[in-house]
């Protein structure tokens, strides 16, 4: 037996054992688990929302130099940061999904879509609000923020592309290549500010150097992050909960598990 | 390879593929793609006189003037290498400054003075509270003194 095989044998035994992670693949397994981790991300955003919020407006110090407008940096930077890395989770997704042809892939790359439009959305018009004051302008064609406005356009078309397309299949098929090909944007957002000249500043946190921000400011901005993670893992999963749902409406399993949701929504 | 690797290479070829030509794409439009240029630039005669354009950089210490009308503003911004007087009539946004990064919009005069109809501030990526801004300057003055 070559390498190859062994790999591969070794890899469908994993997706079989109980034990194993790759057992989520499957939608019934699938709803089990997000099932148990939806209420405890909505917890978590919620808790974390609230104590950053009330650290975004009353620990943190005002700017020497903006005065109190920069306190949108506790919103704007974790909507940007969520709609670059969402729509990467997307493209990844969709790759597992076509090379595995795995259906929950697809589904999870669906649900991720409105909440990375969202976050889109929040980060281009807080950012417009903040210019004003800031730059005097509430928009400029920079390259920052018409890659930004690009990736909102991408999020919405894959969105129209999922739902213009009947046949579930290749809905899926079609969405995951945009998401792929749409992917390559994402770079171009994050490293505008370093290959241009743009209006808008660059990274005050990045990865390669020390953040160029007061330590109070940088916990606060990281909480209001732990925050929006958290609160699009809880919604992405609950919407894919119930798009698996209505994809496996023909199994016992879902009807079961929908028959159970009625009845415990009809109880309270 | 098993038809599953053979699909995921065939995703990863063709994203490196598209990759590479967006690299390409974006590479030859380095120059369209600025949102300004520089002075150093314009002294290198890269921006036409008379052509609507966007400058930036440092606005210079000590360039700001006021004309008697109370609403042209004249003042320089420089790149540190070369540095361009600029003419401006209207409202400034708050953050504009002496020291501080901006972006004129407007032409260029045949006289070589930028007549500006738009300008922005540009704010660099510095946040801290004014305690912090005051330490830091002090810090500067006192290593300044020191060297002299």
């Amino acid at each position: 037996m070559s390498r190859i095989d062994a790999w591969r044998a070794a890899t469908e035994t994993k997706m079989r054992s109980p034990k194993s992670w790759w057992r989520f693949a499957a939608p019934k397994e699938f709803f089990w688990l997000t099932g148990k981790l939806v209420p405890g991300f909505g917890w978590a955003a919620a808790l974390l929302a609230v104590v950053g919020l009330y650290a975004a407006f009353f620990v943190a110090p005002s700017d020497f130099r903006q005065g109190e407008v920069y306190r949108v940096i506790y919103i704007h930077v974790p909507a940007a940061w969520m709609s670059m890395i969402i729509y990467l989770a997307m493209a990844f997704w969709g790759i597992v999904g076509l090379t595995l042809n795995t259906r929950v892939s697809f589904i999870l790359a669906h649900a991720l879509a409105p909440t990375g439009a969202l976050w889109c959305f929040v980060a281009l018009w807080t950012g417009a609000l903040w210019g004003k004051p800031t730059w005097g302008t509430y928009w400029a064609w920079d390259a920052r923020m018409t890659s930004q406005l690009l990736l909102m356009f991408l999020y919405l078309g894959y969105i129209a592309l999922v739902h213009s397309i009947e046949d579930p299949r290749r809905a899926d098929r079609a969405g995951a290549i945009l998401a792929i090909v749409g992917s390559l944007n994402v770079p171009i957002i994050y490293f505008s500010v370093q290959w241009w000249n743009t209006l808008h500043q660059g990274a005050s946190v990045s990865l390669t150097k020390a953040p160029s921000m007061a330590t109070v400011m940088l916990v606060t901005m990281l909480i209001m992050t732990f925050a929006a993670w958290s609160y699009s893992i809880a919604v992405a999963l609950a919407r894919a909960r119930t798009m698996v749902l209505l994809r496996e409406a023909h199994t016992d399993w879902a009807q079961k598990a929908a028959a159970a949701m009625i009845a415990k929504r009809e109880a309270e | 390879m098993s038809p599953r690797q053979k699909r995921l290479s065939l995703i990863l070829l063709g994203l490196a593929l598209l990759a590479s030509a967006v690299a390409l794409v974006l590479s030859a439009f380095r120059d369209n793609l600025v949102f300004f240029v520089t002075p150093s630039e314009i002294a290198q005669g890269k921006a036409q006189a008379g052509r609507y354009f966007r400058v930036g950089g440092l606005v210079e210490a000590g360039s700001i003037q006021r004309g008697p009308d109370g609403i042209t503003v004249t003042f320089r911004i420089t790149d540190t290498a070369h540095a361009l007087p600029v003419v401006y009539r209207g409202a400034l946004p708050d953050l504009f400054g002496e020291n501080q990064g901006a972006v004129a919009e407007g032409v260029l005069r045949p006289d070589g003075v930028f007549e500006a109809k738009k300008v922005l501030a540009k704010h660099d990526e510095t946040y801290m509270p004014p305690e912090a801004s005051h330490a830091v300057d002090q810090a500067q003055r006192a290593a300044q003194s020191l060297k002299e």
